[in-house]
């Protein structure tokens, strides 16, 4: 893991020298940063290194997780990492999407039980007609959660159950709708259209909706997360990132290169299968995370 | 693409060797960093990368021009032919138990595509050799996992088994070989829930399932999205069951999988499958000179070479 391999390197650190950087490359590579991102990250670090005049390997290690979270937060700097919420009183939407299996219905589930404890009023649109069983999960969820699920027949097109769901909370007034899509691979034209499709009907109805648009990444994902950021960034304005799977051992580095290149903030973290399993994402925390084992 | 053609990549970085009788100690490293770049950029796992550069760098240096190819295309060739060696030349078939039923075991990851992967192979049994499968729906975890299968099943004109939620899933499996037995099908998958490969209740669970099923191939499925932790998710799965074998799923999408030549390289089983898609349809035979110019993110290249 990426942890033992950074250990490692640590154990054989002498002094700051080229091979020591090249270690730290390798390092992050293997936490998917991606290797552009490796080399930028070492780059700088090998600069703070300099200036921290850090000697010992403590006094390194303490410069390069401050240095990592400094990197991660500078390229957010005028971003929002709050959730978005619509002004007072009308209802909120909130569109998820994603490729196949990264855990959406599951996200929402949790995010379901989450606002409907806080107080909030929640309606979920079960706007996944496609996939076996997809509509049962989410009414699972939703009875977990005690919040009601729009759900449409089987293979009945998802843009009408958006439209029944969104005129319902509309209507209905409640506070927030969340509604689950499909997943769908970035590279799948037809389905990326469908998706821009559901966003229309959303604005049809509620005109400053929807809120926020949650692009969920597994955290065990590669360098094709760069990719799906890209794609579904372009065709629904993706507002935000939830990274789930965070129980794992992969670390999701890869939303570095993101954040980087897209500067898409992540604002949620999933580590688990409970309702309970979800926080809001930190920074500090997050890269941390990365060395968790050493630090403790 | 989403990734730059490493064949681009090795093209730059020896465009002035072209036309001569050998690669300079020079050019091959330059050479390396290249193809080492691409299959990280591939996904392929750190470890795995390094002992693969080796290895080719061995044979490359010993390599000479062969007429008709640049020294950048007769590394491009050097490694491809070494990547589909390392995955292992040949399509390996399923295994095949000599009396009915032939039990089929999955593994994986949450959100891999088991469950999918049941009903294709299933359904693929069922179309080429008239086979009459059963699916045992042994996740009690997943909301709605048994009702998932049952649709598949039922689309699929599929028989399922399925005890609800409230049953242990070894007393499920025994169950569902029971009734197996009793129609006399001749194949049985046992769809499994998605579990972390560090979570020891639930592998314990897997390993118990595997005691009591006797499996004829234990298949993990792997989403071929995966990144550097591929090698260690086969890892754990390999530590605790006796894979016989991989499904890479979700292969249409743009990724170059190079998690493929990881999970090989860890567990040293074949992938005997790969999902292209979320329809019944969409599950292929795998191929490693495929999937070896996938990783590499070349394909007319190859032919090029194949024509020199
Ligand atoms: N360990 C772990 N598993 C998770 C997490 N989030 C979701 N899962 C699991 O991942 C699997 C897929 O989750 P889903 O919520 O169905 O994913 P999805 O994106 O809705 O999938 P599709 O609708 O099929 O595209 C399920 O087994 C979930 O229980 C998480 O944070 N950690
Ligand atoms: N595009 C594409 N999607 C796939 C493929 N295989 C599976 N999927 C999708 O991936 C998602 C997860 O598939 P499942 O079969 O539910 O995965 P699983 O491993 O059973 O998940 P858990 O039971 O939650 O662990 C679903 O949306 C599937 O339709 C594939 O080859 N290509
Ligand atoms: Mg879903
Ligand atoms: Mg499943």
């Amino acid at each position: 893991g990426f942890a033992e391999r950074f250990n490692r390197f640590l154990a054989n650190f002498r002094t700051v020298d080229e091979d020591f950087f090249e270690d730290l490359e390798e390092t992050l590579v293997g936490a998917d940063v991606g290797f552009d991102m490796a080399i930028k990250i070492s780059d700088e670090l090998r600069e703070e290194v300099k200036l921290a005049n850090a000697k010992r390997k403590e006094d390194v290690r303490d410069v390069i997780i401050k240095k990592m979270v400094d990197l991660y937060e500078a390229d957010g700097v005028n971003e929002d990492t709050q959730m978005h919420f619509a002004p007072n009183g009308s209802t909120t939407v909130i569109l998820f999407v994603g490729v196949n299996g990264v855990g959406k219905t599951t996200t929402i589930g949790k995010l379901a039980s989450k606002y409907q404890q806080a107080g909030k009023s929640v309606l979920l649109a079960a706007a996944d007609t496609f996939r076996a069983g997809a509509t049962k999960q989410l009414q699972e969820w939703g009875e977990r959660a005690n919040v009601p699920v729009v759900a449409g027949k089987e293979k009945a097109d998802p843009a009408s159950v958006v439209f029944e769901a969104v005129a319902k909370a509309r209507d209905e007034h409640y506070d927030i709708l969340f509604v689950d899509t499909a997943g769908r691979l970035q590279n799948n034209v037809n389905l990326m259209q469908e998706l821009e499709k559901m966003k229309r009907i959303i604005q049809r109805e509620i005109p400053d909706a929807p809120h926020e648009v949650l692009l969920v990444l597994d955290a065990t994902t590669g360098q094709n997360a760069l990719q799906q950021a890209k794609l579904f960034k372009d065709s629904s304005d993706v507002t935000g990132i939830v990274l789930t799977k965070m129980d794992g051992t992969a670390k999701g580095g890869i939303v570095f290169a993101i954040r980087n290149e897209m500067h898409l903030p992540v604002k949620w973290i999933g580590f688990g299968e409970k309702a309970s399993d979800l926080r809001e994402f930190k920074p500090d925390e997050f890269v941390y995370g990365l060395f968790k084992e050493l630090v403790s | 693409m989403a990734f730059e053609n490493l064949t681009e990549r090795l093209s730059k970085a020896m465009k002035n060797l072209t036309g001569r009788g050998r690669v300079s100690e020079e050019d091959l490293r330059a050479t390396m960093r290249e193809i080492r770049l691409a299959l990280l950029e591939a996904d392929v796992n750190y470890d795995t990368v390094k002992k693969f550069v080796a290895n080719v760098r061995e044979k490359a240096s010993g390599a000479d021009i062969m007429s008709g190819l640049d020294s950048a295309q007769q590394v491009v060739k050097i490694v491809n032919d070494e990547l589909t060696a390392t995955m292992g030349d040949e399509a390996v078939p399923l295994n095949k138990s000599p009396k009915i039923p032939t039990i089929i075991m999955m593994a994986g990851l949450q959100g891999a595509g088991k469950t999918t992967t049941v009903a294709k192979l299933a359904y693929k049994l069922k179309n080429e050799e008239k086979a009459r499968p059963l699916l045992i729906a042994a996740d009690i975890y997943r909301p709605a996992a048994i009702d998932q299968l049952e649709i598949l099943g039922r689309d699929l004109e599929i028989p399922v088994f399925s005890m609800g939620t409230d049953v242990n899933p070894r007393d499920i499996v025994r169950a569902g070989l029971a009734k197996a037995a009793e129609n006399k099908n001749d194949y049985v998958f046992i769809d499994t829930a998605g579990r972390l490969q560090i979570d020891e209740e639930l592998m314990q669970e897997l390993k118990d399932i595997a005691e009591i099923a006797q499996p004829d191939e234990i298949l993990l499925t792997v989403d071929a999205m995966t990144g550097q932790n591929a090698a260690e998710t086969a890892k754990g799965f390999s530590a605790s069951l006796d894979l016989t074998g991989v499904v890479l799923t979700k292969l249409d999408g743009d990724t170059r999988g190079g998690a493929a030549l990881s999970i090989r390289d860890v567990t040293g089983k074949p992938i005997k499958f790969v999902g292209q898609g979320e329809k019944p349809t969409d599950l292929d035979v795998f191929y490693p000179d495929r999937m070896a110019s996938r990783i590499l993110g070349m394909g007319d290249v190859l032919t090029l070479i194949e024509k020199a």
